[in-house]
């Protein structure tokens, strides 16, 4: 059993924050349905109404534009259906959604579901080699029937490679038309700078456990005039749209995290990118062929996410880099979705025109407000025999070999 | 040492990882994802590779606190054992896939891929033994639990394999081991044995078959040569089958009638009477040994199925040919069965049958 272990898989969820996990545990002792009129009760809502206020500050938003969820996938669930069904209801024509190929599934399940069940056809915007967006692709799909659009979404970083959109201008593309935009700010609320307001989207999704919060809670900014169609009905909180009584803990700790991710963004920001491109620099001399993928400068945070590395190693698995790497007390992903845990390979990357066995050996490190540069050397120390080994494991287990096929 | 643990979700492998690590060894917990479809959701207590199970494998693996992989093993799967599976079918023959998956995915490409990553060997919770014999050699044996015994299945394996594997449960009835995973509080203790083919979830392998090699209509011929019936498909037949013959008029003398041969190449199916099933003459290829091969003629116990009875033989083997006679003739021997060796408890090895006979003519009835 190890003593001590590298966390780099801030992506996927980042240690709470002390400030978070002290207002939480405060307020876990306080009574208090936030939908009840006596003083309990108003107690709740006011943490709940400050909570809302903090978001809405931290993120360049009014407070009545936060819609609490339990996460980022309810938030792009509620903003993709109910709005598809909202804007289809007003005008049937309008049944077409215009969605990047480099979405989390969150999302693209969402449009998978609406074209299986609801008649939606989904037009995919296509991204360029370092999984960008360009705004001219969406005003091209816009145009061949601006008529029949429903809704735009295109996250606003990737959360595989860490590229970030350029969301302000295809959100002003799709304005033209009068179409609404859905952005996924899961990864880049707190890493990246994130304006509501100026970036000119109708609708984000936000999650609380990537920026220090607990898991289990996350908004949806919705501007004031996007309708959405509810999808959970019962005590009408949250505008009417999100019906459940809410988790004042969870909301408080989230609001608290919110404010210091974006209080801390800049330093934290620079501090990350100097690692991350001691990390990239660092893989890159390790004398494997060790490939970054993205869109990298080093220097840079504001294209990448600050504390994004994603690495191609030739001639491995990413599942067995993974093991490797996690026995020798590194944690991090291959970042791609798991079916019943099987890695696949990336729809990102296949999406950015990687080929599938390239795809295959990715590993994603992500850092975080936690890491340290003896994280970054431990991995580096770690990686010349997790590589050496599964490239071993590789050639054991290809189709190709036949070696025990022979008889003796 | 660092051993791999291949835990389905069921309760034997979860109870081998527990032995194993209870031993003192390093265990990782792995399942294998098999099927095409991962997203598959069990339908009965069949299939082998759902979600639910790889569920259910993790589950005990975070009760063990073992690290838990799931290895993608689909594509080796499908070359090596499903379209094996189709190939055998298609050519007349009745395979066994279990002894395929052993031979060419559970003992060959995750033991050579655990080995690669650093690890030992592999653990299963097949019930056989391993036995060291004076010499230090590993020797593979039948499972205390003869109701349970899988040593037929394993008889594929080579000395190199064997000295990597591990079977914990060998020495323990069945019953004593749901006991045991109750006792370690495993929720997979009262889990449905699996059982049939795990890839064929509804157990219907003939329509398996025919949904994969499509209708092929053909003749149903008596020894004589008389035509007796129609079939959809030679390949769903089975030497020794009965049922689904579906034959307008009785035979002469009205006693059932069985497949007795299926010829791939003419699409024919041949019926009789059971006295044509007798066989006690069997030529095996594809000859794999667990330990050195036999020289000579040595006298053998045979079993031509999983939980088949084991018959009195000789075998006298030929790099990859078996010769194995029976002291009495047994029914419902197809080509494409394995047949395993055994010498008491210890297996011997095991060949593919491809021909069996009858030695001298059946009595006259």
């Amino acid at each position: 059993m190890r003593d001590s272990f590298v966390y780099l898989d801030h992506a996927a969820t980042t240690p709470m924050l002390p400030e978070a996990i002290e207002a939480i545990t405060a307020q876990m002792a306080m009574i208090g349905n936030a939908s009840s009129l006596h003083t309990s009760g108003r107690a709740g809502r006011r943490v709940v109404e400050e909570s809302r206020e903090t978001i809405a500050q931290a993120l360049g938003a009014r407070p009545s534009e936060v819609l609490f969820t339990s996460g980022g996938t309810e938030s792009d669930n509620l903003a993709i259906k109910g709005t598809f069904w909202a804007r289809r209801d007003a005008d049937p024509r309008r049944v077409r959604l215009l969605v990047s190929t480099v979405e989390h599934h969150a999302v693209l399940d969402c449009v998978d579901f609406l074209e299986a069940h609801e008649g939606a056809k989904v037009t995919w915007l296509e991204v360029d080699h370092v999984g960008r967006v360009h705004p001219e692709t969406v005003r091209v799909a816009i145009e061949a029937d601006p008529d029949s659009v429903a809704l735009v979404s295109v996250m606003w970083a990737n959360n595989e490679v860490g590229t970030v959109q350029p969301i302000a201008e295809i959100a002003s593309v799709a304005h033209e038309f009068g179409i609404p935009m859905h952005t996924d700010a899961v990864q880049a609320a707190g890493q990246v700078e994130v304006d509501f307001a100026r970036s000119g989207v109708d609708l984000m999704s936000i999650s609380g456990h990537k920026v220090g919060g607990p898991q289990g809670v996350g908004a949806l900014l919705a501007r004031r005039d996007a309708t959405l169609v509810p999808l959970t009905h019962g005590g009408g909180q949250e505008r009417q749209v999100r019906s459940g009584t809410l988790d004042v803990p969870a909301i408080r700790g989230f609001a608290v995290a919110m404010r210091l991710a974006t209080a801390n963004l800049a330093d934290d920001a620079s501090r990350l990118v100097v690692l991350r491109d001691k990390l990239i620099r660092g893989a890159q001399d390790a004398g494997f062929g060790v490939h970054v993928s993205g869109d990298w400068e080093p220097g840079d945070g504001k294209r990448r996410l600050p504390g994004n590395a994603h690495l191609l190693v030739p001639g491995c698995d990413g599942d067995s880099l993974l093991y490797l790497l996690d026995a020798a007390g590194v944690e991090c992903s291959t970042g791609s979705a798991c079916q019943a845990g099987v890695p696949q390979p990336s729809h990102v990357l296949l999406a950015m025109g990687m080929p599938e066995q390239q795809a295959r050996g990715a590993l994603r490190l992500t850092l975080g407000h936690t890491s340290t540069q003896a994280d970054v050397d431990a991995f580096l120390a770690a990686l010349p025999a997790a590589v050496e080994r599964a490239q071993r494991a590789q050639v054991a287990t290809s189709t190709q070999n036949t070696s025990r096929q022979k008889t003796r | 040492m660092r051993v791999v643990a291949a835990m389905s979700g069921g309760v034997d492998s979860a109870v081998a990882a527990a032995r194993m690590l209870e031993a003192g060894h390093e265990v990782v917990g792995v399942h294998l994802a098999l099927s095409q479809n991962a997203a598959t959701l069990r339908e009965s207590a069949r299939g082998c590779c759902t979600i639910e199970d790889a569920g259910d494998a993790r589950r005990v693996a975070d009760m063990l606190g073992i690290p838990f992989y799931v290895w993608d093993m689909a594509a080796r799967f499908k070359t090596d054992v499903v379209e094996d599976f189709i190939a055998e079918y298609a050519a007349g023959h009745t395979p066994n896939p279990c002894l395929r998956c052993n031979e060419k995915i559970k003992f060959a490409a995750l033991l050579d891929k655990a080995l690669a990553l650093g690890f030992d060997g592999v653990a299963t919770g097949h019930y056989a033994q391993i036995v060291e014999s004076a010499s230090g050699a590993r020797e593979l044996h039948r499972a205390v639990d003869m109701n349970k015994d899988q040593s037929y299945v394993l008889g594929v394996l080579d000395e190199d394999q064997l000295a990597r594997s591990f079977f914990p449960l060998g020495d323990t009835p069945k019953p004593q081991i749901r006991e045991e995973a109750a006792t370690r509080g495993f929720y997979v203790a009262a889990k449905p044995d699996s059982h049939d083919i795990c890839f064929i979830p509804d157990g219907d392998t003939r329509k398996w078959l025919t949904d994969r090699l499509g209708e092929q209509p053909g003749n149903i011929v008596d020894a004589d040569g008389t035509t007796v019936g129609e079939h959809a498909g030679a390949y769903a037949f089975t030497v020794g089958q009965r049922r689904g013959l579906h034959l307008g008029q009785p035979a002469a003398g009205g006693q059932p009638r069985y497949v007795v041969e299926v010829q791939p190449g003419t699409n024919t199916v041949v019926v009789g009477t059971s006295e044509l099933l007798g066989v006690d003459a069997l030529t095996g290829d594809h000859a794999r040994w667990c330990g050195p091969a036999p020289e000579g003629v040595v006298p053998v116990g045979a079993q031509v199925r999983a939980h088949g009875e084991e018959v009195p033989a000789t075998a006298w083997a030929d790099r990859d040919q078996v010769e194995v006679r029976l002291q009495r003739r047994i029914r419902g021997v197809a080509p494409g069965q394995s047949v395993v060796l055994y010498d008491g408890s210890r297996v011997v090895g095991s060949a593919t049958i491809a021909k069996a006979a009858a030695s001298r003519p059946p009595a006259a009835g």
